[in-house]
């Protein structure tokens, strides 16, 4: 029994940054924007919510400044492809290489630290139900938020006008530009949204993930986040199940690296990476579903008509 | 204060040409604030940083070194961009042609012919291709976006690599470090001018490469396809070009250039396979095609630029100290304002500064 919550805990731990910074990407296509930044987002936050946890000695400022700078390092982003409307696709990959290198400078004299870490909050009485409490109720704080990101991003994009008029932009900006919806703006916002969630999704891995500033710890999170919003058909609910899927992968990875199996431990490395294509292959094949379910106006610049 | 973009009737050749200067401008302009806030004298750093590399003739030939693998891959994917195929896994394409490229130099390392080399740039340049297939084949066949396909395969190549240094091609006489074998010395590229220096055949392949690509793109009917496509799927439908057929074209052609440079690297300047056998080019060279505004001609330009931040991260560690990770935050800081500039040629930009007073009027 033991055990097994054990193993089911580094399955959450696993699984707590991809559900993240997924959720922060998918708010951000349904408005209609492609922002292939995530992977240097979640590293920027990461190296930020380590340094400040280091310096001032407290993690939770650390993960809020992990948060704010993912959000700054968005807008930067945003800047270029809505104002300046460049192409999505390039601009993103621009992100995620001046965030590798940006990181990588920042947190050349932390590496090897050992790091502050954000300890669990445990709710009273339900942390002491069996199975569930040690599992649910007993985590960190960014694992509650993941949670509480889920909840709030399928309330708001299907329960409230504005989240009605986020969707409406990602279908048609020009319709929405027509009907007086502030495209622009409402995008910025979405951006924004998801340079937080990124940045937070970093934090979780200098803070709470592996306690330490290793570079590049990001490891291709930010890419298999951006699968996960595919995969997930841009619905949150099953952007949850498939963050938590991943997150089994990878841990079962790691435990069958463990065990040996006699398999070489590259091999079982390159494990979440090929069901990353595996499941992409999958979803995709339909094409007339994948249609339909894409936001139209995905990766297209919008320049308002005055 | 906002900004207001006004779209130009025609695009604008002036900054066409002009864009990449105004980008490589205020790059230096930001590099040397980034300098003074890290407490370094900013025009000493940017000396050592973009200028003392070049005032040595080995090092003029260690830019050759570093600008040939950048303006090989760059190249190819100029034609992937243009066709809108987005082949992000270059770096995986090299590293399998860097492998595959190696397999007869260390499992048939007895052969010694003058064919040796040949071969195995042609087999480099076939892993390479073979494995941009892969994202080429599900993107036909199952609709599977290339973006992450590609990329997800650069991680895999990386690992795969990892595994056959350390495991079946580990050197037997190598102390049991992670390395293969030496190549012999007919499996090595030539060095062009080994008096001065060690730049090798690499950068000629480059030269050729750049050239046949911008005959192509500019003479041929081929070129043309590519350009049609990419501007609009359905005037290329329309015209009889295969959608399809030239995503295929596109990869296998990137990912043949990416495997030629792989194998040329690991052949001529590495001359043996190790864990890890690039230092990011296949990404360094995203930002080479777009600074050469995907004309092969412009890439070649490109890539001696790029190639200098490599030399100068190295150089600017050496002789001030500076971390050298300062020359990727160059690079991603180039290709933003590259991207940012490029905006000039299609749009007047306006900074528009209303009064309240006009703000006010306007939500009436």
């Amino acid at each position: 029994m033991e055990l097994i919550v054990a193993v089911l805990l580094t399955v959450t731990t696993a699984a707590t940054p991809l559900l993240l910074a997924a959720m922060g990407e998918l708010v951000v296509e349904r408005s209609g924007v492609l922002n292939l930044g995530v992977e240097g987002m979640i590293v920027v936050g990461a190296v930020v919510a380590f340094a400040t946890a280091q310096l001032s000695g407290n993690p939770y400022l650390g993960a809020l400044c992990g948060a704010l700078a993912g959000c700054a390092f968005s807008l930067l982003f945003g800047f270029l492809s809505l104002t300046l409307v460049t192409n999505q696709v390039a601009t993103g990959l621009a992100l995620t290489i001046l965030g590798l290198g940006l990181s990588g400078m920042i947190g050349e004299n932390f590496v090897g630290q050992p790091g502050v870490q954000l300890e669990p909050i445990a709710i009273p009485l339900l942390a002491s139900l069996p199975l569930v409490g040690p599992l649910i109720f007993n985590q960190d704080i960014i694992f509650y938020l993941s949670i509480l990101s889920v909840v709030g991003v399928s309330w708001f994009l299907f329960r409230t006008r504005i989240g009605l008029q986020l969707r409406a932009i990602g279908d048609s900006h020009g319709s929405a530009h027509a009907l007086g919806i502030s495209v622009i703006k409402t995008r910025y916002l979405a951006v924004m949204f998801g340079g937080v969630c990124a940045g937070l999704a970093g934090a979780q891995l200098s803070l709470v993930y592996t306690p330490q500033w290793v570079e590049n710890m990001s490891a291709g999170r930010g890419w298999i986040a951006l699968a996960l919003v595919v995969f997930a058909s841009w619905r949150p609910l099953r952007v949850l199940a498939g963050a938590y899927l991943f997150g089994a992968v990878t841990i079962g990875q790691l435990h069958a690296q463990a065990l040996g199996f006699g398999i070489p431990s590259q091999f079982l490395s390159a494990l979440p990476y090929l069901a990353t294509i595996l499941v992409l292959v999958l979803i995709s094949r339909n094409r007339r579903l994948t249609l339909m379910n894409t936001p139209a106006s995905l990766a297209q610049s919008f320049v308002p008509d005055r | 204060m906002r900004i207001e973009l006004e779209r130009r009737p025609g695009h604008s050749a002036f900054f066409s040409v002009v864009s990449p200067f105004i980008a490589l401008g205020l790059t230096i302009i930001a590099g040397a604030i980034m300098f003074t806030a890290l407490d370094k004298n900013p025009i000493d750093a940017l000396f050592s940083f973009f200028i003392e590399p070049l005032t040595e003739v080995w090092s003029l030939h260690e830019l050759a070194i570093k600008a040939a693998p950048l303006i090989l891959i760059a190249v190819g994917l100029s034609v992937c961009f243009r066709s809108n195929n987005w082949n992000i896994g270059a770096e995986g394409q090299f590293i399998l042609g860097g492998v595959v490229g190696s397999i007869v130099p260390i499992m048939f390392h007895q052969w010694d012919s003058w064919l040796v080399l040949p071969v195995m740039l042609i087999m480099g340049m076939a892993g390479g291709a073979a494995y941009a297939a892969i994202p080429a084949l599900l993107k036909t066949r199952f609709n599977t976006n290339e973006i992450l396909s590609s990329l997800m395969l650069v991680y895999v190549a990386q690992l795969f690599l990892d595994w056959i240094v350390r495991g079946p091609w580990r050197n037997p006489e190598g102390f049991n470090f992670p390395e293969s074998r030496e190549f012999d010395v007919e499996a090595i590229l030539p060095e062009l001018l080994p008096a001065s220096g060690r730049a090798d055949l690499a950068i000629i392949f480059a030269v050729i490469a750049t050239l046949l690509t911008w005959f192509m793109m500019r003479y041929m009917l081929r070129g043309f396809e590519v350009s049609v496509l990419g501007q609009s799927a359905r005037a290329g439908r329309f015209a009889g070009f295969s959608a399809n057929k030239m995503v295929f074209f596109a990869f296998l052609f990137s990912g043949a250039l990416a495997g030629l440079a792989g194998i040329s690297e690991v052949s001529g300047s590495i001359e043996q396979l190790q864990p890890v056998i690039s230092p990011g080019y296949g990404f360094t060279a995203i930002i080479v095609a777009f600074l050469g505004r995907l004309n092969p001609l412009g890439i070649f330009a490109a890539g001696l630029i790029l190639a200098l931040t490599y030399l100068g991260g190295e150089a600017a560690q050496i002789s001030i100290g500076l971390p050298d990770k300062i020359a990727r935050v160059f690079q991603g800081l180039l290709l933003f304002f590259v991207l940012a500039c490029d905006t000039l040629i299609h749009y007047r930009v306006r900074l528009k500064f209303a009064s309240h007073a006009e703000l006010a009027g306007e939500g009436a």
